[in-house]
């Protein structure tokens, strides 16, 4: 049970089930799509941003556990967050899932280390943050995973 | 041959653990096993017989020609096809659509033309289509399909089946739903209008008896490695005199009479669609497949097949939300089954650890699954290995899930 234990965290299975900052933003100045073509999983994500700053941000999506828990952990994450800051976050956040190695200063995103032990769901993990650094670069055409390198 | 009471001990990739637990492959829709028997054939060939086929004056290219052609017609009879010349030798179900698409339909359709297809079509029996309606100016129709039940709505045929239609392609047995279709009398409805019919046999060729001239279809296209054969072979049976009219569709060598710098004049079906060196090792090893199913009795697979599946139908109607797809009864050799709040993947993922291989996603049927409104299902699917111990496994691999995600 430990890589399972491991890829399922409470932490995940609580946004997983009360996800955050979940439907549309009726207030969004910036929308993306993302969806991931090899499992059907989508996410879609409206920010409000002011200046540079993520004034706030929801999501929206359908898919497994992971890609909607890591979702709605992103929105928590980002919320109050410069656009430099969010694309800083993402590398970390990237580092954790396809490594397993949290810096120490990263704290409910470490939920997603185990991740790692699963390649085949790391495009789950981060098909939200696809979604969010799109929207924030303005472009509101649909991400796919599959134009990333993840 | 082979024998029921050992069927296990014929599959060697069966016996392993994953993990810490025993394999329960539970993925067959997707793809088979392979027994014993295909496996040394493949290795027989590779080490004996390798060489070349057709034109070959040596000893080893005319047993390796004989081995070629001697799997065409086991498979031809496999099929009860009328000669070994309706069997064209391709990639599998995808390339044998492919190829009806690109050359009978380019040949035949053109705008105003009507190509008939079911919601429940597997991506392979759709995409081609609408590949071949855009270079022809035909149009696409569908024939629905009534809702978690999973039948074709056959009230709809005679509205939809007009004499526009040119061609009908659907699927024998669905690869979502286990639904089996009533091929034969769709295929005598299609051909009261002139439609030829294309059957996509992916699913149907090793868990059912096929007898291509008894449904009265057209064209059938299959898969060796959903029957116990290797990746990368399959067939597609075509009426004689539909493949002898129809243009080749890959140009090359093998498949001509005469080359000139200008043009060139063909050979009659199968070379006409076989250009190149052909998939010989692997035509062979779906030869050896053709024996053992035939060994183990055809209709005691497609029975074995259904048994397990209406038990596993049952045993899983049982757990709390969950929202079986197909028919209940007289299913094929799959279940498919959805919960509301607990995604196939993270039930694929799941069953994994506990050594059940299952499959989840949208199964290559998008249109279907927004259709039903799912995302997508978990599939398991049954082969002639598979007991009623990887069913209870099954079960109790869910409830496992139920309680952790609940």
């Amino acid at each position: 049970m430990s890589d399972l234990a491991d890829l399922y965290q409470q932490v995940i299975l609580d946004h997983n089930k009360r996800p955050r900052n979940r439907g549309r933003l009726p207030t969004a100045n910036r929308v993306a799509h993302g969806d991931n073509p090899t499992c059907g999983d989508q996410c879609s994500v409206y920010l409000r941003l002011d200046g540079d700053r993520i004034a706030d941000i929801s999501f929206d999506g359908s898919g497994c556990a992971i890609s909607q828990a890591s979702a709605s952990l992103m929105t928590t994450q980002l919320k109050g967050r410069t656009a430099a800051e969010a694309s800083k976050l993402y590398d970390e956040f990237r580092q954790i899932v396809t490594t397993g190695q949290a810096p120490e200063e990263i704290s409910d995103l470490a939920a997603f280390a185990g991740v790692h032990a699963f390649p085949a769901r790391i495009k789950c993990a981060t098909l939200g943050w696809h979604a969010a650094l799109n929207a924030l670069k303005g472009d509101p055409v649909a991400a796919t995973t599959e134009s990333h390198k993840d | 041959m082979p024998s029921w009471s050992n069927v296990r001990s014929d599959f060697p990739a069966l016996h392993q653990n994953v993990g810490n637990k025993p394999l329960v492959y539970l993925d067959n829709a997707a793809t088979t096993q392979r027994p014993q028997a295909v496996i040394e054939s493949l290795d027989h060939f590779y080490r004996c017989d390798n060489a070349n086929v057709h034109r070959g004056l040596h000893a080893l290219s005319m047993r390796a020609t004989d081995a070629y052609e001697g799997a065409r017609t086991r498979v031809a009879r496999f099929l009860n096809a009328a000669a070994p010349e309706e069997i064209i030798f391709t990639r599998g179900t995808t390339e044998s659509v492919n190829l009806v698409a690109a050359s009978w339909a380019t040949a035949n359709l053109r705008a105003g033309d009507v190509i008939m297809l079911t919601e429940m079509e597997h991506h392979s029996n759709l995409v081609p289509w609408q590949l071949a309606a855009k270079r022809t100016g035909a149009t696409l129709r569908f024939l629905p399909v009534t809702g978690d039940e999973g039948q074709l709505d056959l009230s709809q045929l005679d509205r939809l089946l007009t004499p526009e239609v040119k061609l009908f392609a659907f699927t024998h047995v669905s690869n979502t739903l286990g639904t089996i279709n009533p091929v034969a009398d769709l295929c005598a409805r299609a051909r009261k209008v002139g439609a030829i019919t294309v059957v996509d046999g992916a699913q149907s060729i090793g868990h059912l008896p096929v007898d291509v001239r008894a449904l009265g279809c057209d064209f059938f296209a299959f898969s060796g490695h959903k029957m116990g054969g290797p990746t990368g072979i399959g067939g597609l049976y075509g009426r004689r005199e539909l493949l002898d009219a129809m243009p080749p569709w890959q140009g090359g060598g093998g498949m001509i009479n005469h080359v000139d710098f200008l043009e060139s004049r063909w050979k009659p079906s199968p070379e006409r669609f076989e250009a190149g060196t052909p998939n010989i090792a692997d035509a062979i090893a779906l030869g050896a497949a053709c024996d053992y199913l035939d060994g183990l009795g055809r209709d005691r697979i497609a029975a074995h097949d259904r048994e397990l599946a209406e038990l596993a139908h049952a045993r899983l109607s049982a757990l709390p939300g969950i929202r079986l797809l197909g028919p209940a009864r007289g299913r094929s050799s799959l279940v498919s089954f959805a919960f509301t709040d607990i995604h196939a993947h993270d039930i694929v993922t799941f069953a994994d650890e506990d050594g059940v291989a299952l499959r989840g996603g949208h199964h290559c049927n998008q249109p279907l699954m927004r259709k039903l409104g799912l995302t997508g299902t978990t599939r398991a699917s049954f082969y002639v290995y598979n007991e009623t111990s990887d069913i209870e496994a099954l079960v109790a691999s869910m409830e496992r899930i139920l309680k952790f995600f609940r």
